[in-house]
């Protein structure tokens, strides 16, 4: 057991000791303090639209299902069985209607977690089993909060409030939401699943770093923009490619936000998402529902990459969001999962599936690109010569944000600060 | 006239190429308009709704052969080296009027960098139609057995 000195010894302010990401025992410790008293990003509400729907993942190590109970509402119980701890659902997704069942000895749970029925009841009877763990059924987890059909939940029963936790970061959930006509979204196309042999906190602070596109992906982004060169038109793939390859002064001027609590994001005034192609009828219908003013302030937000922390991140302008899910210190899971725009054209979501396809896919390159790195550190950091990541890039006082140049690590810094508090705080 | 040993021989040699990292050659047996398809789902019918593991035009597949060409793609230094092992291929069907033709080929297909080495099994149906007399890659949809599960980098060409 870590004490929280030697949590705390870890951060400093602008270095991070690497057995934040190498450690076992660190990596323990995230699973019972970090993933416990944060606010993780489950699933959405479309993934479970009728009573009985349920899908099964993962909220830190431990195991979740997410299912609609019969009152409607979105429930998720750890998804154990009481008796032995046999895992009751074990499909991605499906329906179970009215009751779980385990598939060992039978226990059946309604689906908000408690005991519907066990075989041979009697055996219980003078044992004094309404006292125990397992009379309580399949443990609901500490706190469940849908915002906008994406379902967050905290392991812990007591903790920081949601509203609290992500406060004004939900603007761009909310611009995500807002692209659709109707101001609703749904998970189509399916979902990636590509494994990666590093810490999930690589991935993290990847998401703001700015300073690796024109370096890392050279090779694929610097590629097609040459091979875009001798197109006779613009290909759908070398549109989503070449602003990668913008440089750092673009980058800069992108901005970063950072906002409490570890979240932040990349592309305050515009992004590389900025200047896609239009997609015919889209504009009149975002008029139609919003008002031409509205509507063009929800089209004109182009941020990049938002990182909710702890490891979840979306991007409004193309509708895709990504989960880190660890697994080990050295392996986390990376699911990229794409929307709908409820009414709106399906060349939105041919493109977001495209964008995810290409960056995120374990067949893209840039994902290549970016995996390389991750391991190499990975590995490398096992290296005594230094035991610090330096995350100091533009950390002066006039730097500080909440808005800063988008080359700054700042993010990086503050997702560390949080980390330390959520790590050691005591719910 | 093309007979089945042509297909057969056709499929096979589209297999030493990749092995053989003959790239270009290999770029040069598929049409202008062709698709180069892993689907997600083995069921999968659309792949412009529903996501693949790949969906490459002969642009896209230009860009990976030119790509594992260059100095700065890191995450070939060193490079990753791959192994097909295939089955007969079945020739499903034969249209010798159009020039169309379908194989089913199982195959096992191994690719390696470093100390690793992972194997993928599935099957290859290719489409195949002639063009100026020559055998010509419209489709190649790859069905993984396992295209749901999670995978690391895969970098070459199934």
């Amino acid at each position: 057991m870590l004490t929280n000195a030697a949590i705390e010894a870890l951060v400093r302010d602008d270095e991070v000791h690497r057995d934040a990401y190498t450690s076992p025992e660190v990596f323990a410790h995230e699973m019972t303090h970090l993933f416990a008293n944060t606010w993780v990003y489950v699933g959405h509400a479309s993934q479970i639209a009728a009573v009985g729907d349920f899908i099964t993942t993962t909220i830190g190590t431990a195991p979740v299902v997410m299912v609609r109970h019969t009152d409607q509402s979105i429930r998720v119980l750890h998804n154990r069985c009481p008796h032995k701890g046999t895992r009751v659902a074990n499909d991605p997704c499906g329906n179970t209607g009215k009751f779980f069942r385990c598939p060992y000895h039978a226990w059946s749970f309604r689906t908000d977690g408690s005991i519907a029925a066990i075989p041979l009841p009697q055996g219980y009877n003078d044992t004094g089993f309404k006292q125990s763990e397992a009379a309580k059924g399949m443990t609901a987890v500490g706190a469940v909060h849908v915002y906008r059909d994406f379902v967050f939940a905290r392991l812990s029963p007591h903790g920081i409030g949601f509203d609290d936790y992500f406060g004004a970061s939900l603007s761009s959930l909310d611009n995500m939401v807002d692209r659709s006509p109707v101001g609703k979204l749904e998970i189509a196309g399916g979902v990636l699943r590509y494994m990666h042999k590093c810490n999930w906190k690589m991935l993290v602070d990847n998401l703001t770093d700015t300073c690796h596109p024109m370096v890392a992906h050279e090779s694929s982004a610097g590629t097609a923009v040459a091979l875009g060169k001798t197109l006779p038109a613009m290909h759908p793939a070398v549109e989503i490619y070449a602003p990668f390859m913008s440089p750092y002064t673009f980058y800069e001027g992108m901005g970063i936000r950072v906002w409490p609590n570890g979240h932040g994001h990349t592309g305050v005034q515009g992004s590389i998402h900025s200047n896609y192609s239009s997609v015919p009828g889209y504009f009149e219908q975002m008029v139609a529902a919003y008002g031409e003013d509205r509507a063009k302030e929800i089209l004109g937000e182009n941020r990049h990459n938002t990182v909710y922390f702890p490891n979840m991140t979306m991007k409004g302008p193309i509708q895709a969001l990504r989960i880190f899910k660890p697994i080990a210190a050295d392996r986390t899971l990376v699911e990229s999962w794409t929307f709908r725009l409820v009414d709106a054209p399906d060349q939105l979501l041919e493109r977001t599936i495209l964008y995810s396809r290409l960056i995120n896919a374990p067949s893209s390159p840039v994902g290549h690109d970016d995996l390389e790195m991750y391991e190499r550190a990975q590995d490398s950091l096992h290296s005594d010569a230094n035991p610090w990541v330096n995350m100091q890039r533009l950390a002066r006082p006039a730097d500080s944000g909440p808005v800063v140049n988008g080359t700054s690590e700042l993010q990086m810094r503050n997702q560390f600060q949080a980390w330390k508090h959520f790590m050691t705080v005591t719910p | 006239m093309i007979a089945a040993p042509d297909l057969i021989a056709f499929v096979q040699h589209e297999a030493r190429l990749i092995d053989a990292q003959r790239f270009d050659e290999w770029l040069a047996l598929f049409t202008d308009d062709a698709r180069y398809w892993m689907p997600l789902d083995p069921a999968q019918t659309d792949y412009k709704l529903h996501q693949s593991l790949y969906i490459e035009d002969p642009v896209l597949l230009r860009l990976r052969v030119e790509r594992l060409k260059g100095a700065k793609t890191y995450s070939q230094k060193p490079k990753s080296r791959c192994h097909h092992l295939l089955q007969t291929p079945l020739v499903e069907q034969a249209d010798h009027a159009a020039g169309r033709y379908q194989t089913w080929t199982p195959f096992h297909y191994l690719e390696t960098r470093l100390d690793e080495q992972t194997l993928y099994a599935g099957w290859a149906t290719h489409t195949l139609v002639v063009v100026d007399g020559n055998l010509r890659i419209e489709l190649k949809r790859i069905d993984l057995v396992n295209p749901d599960s999670a995978f690391g980098s895969i970098q070459l060409f199934m």
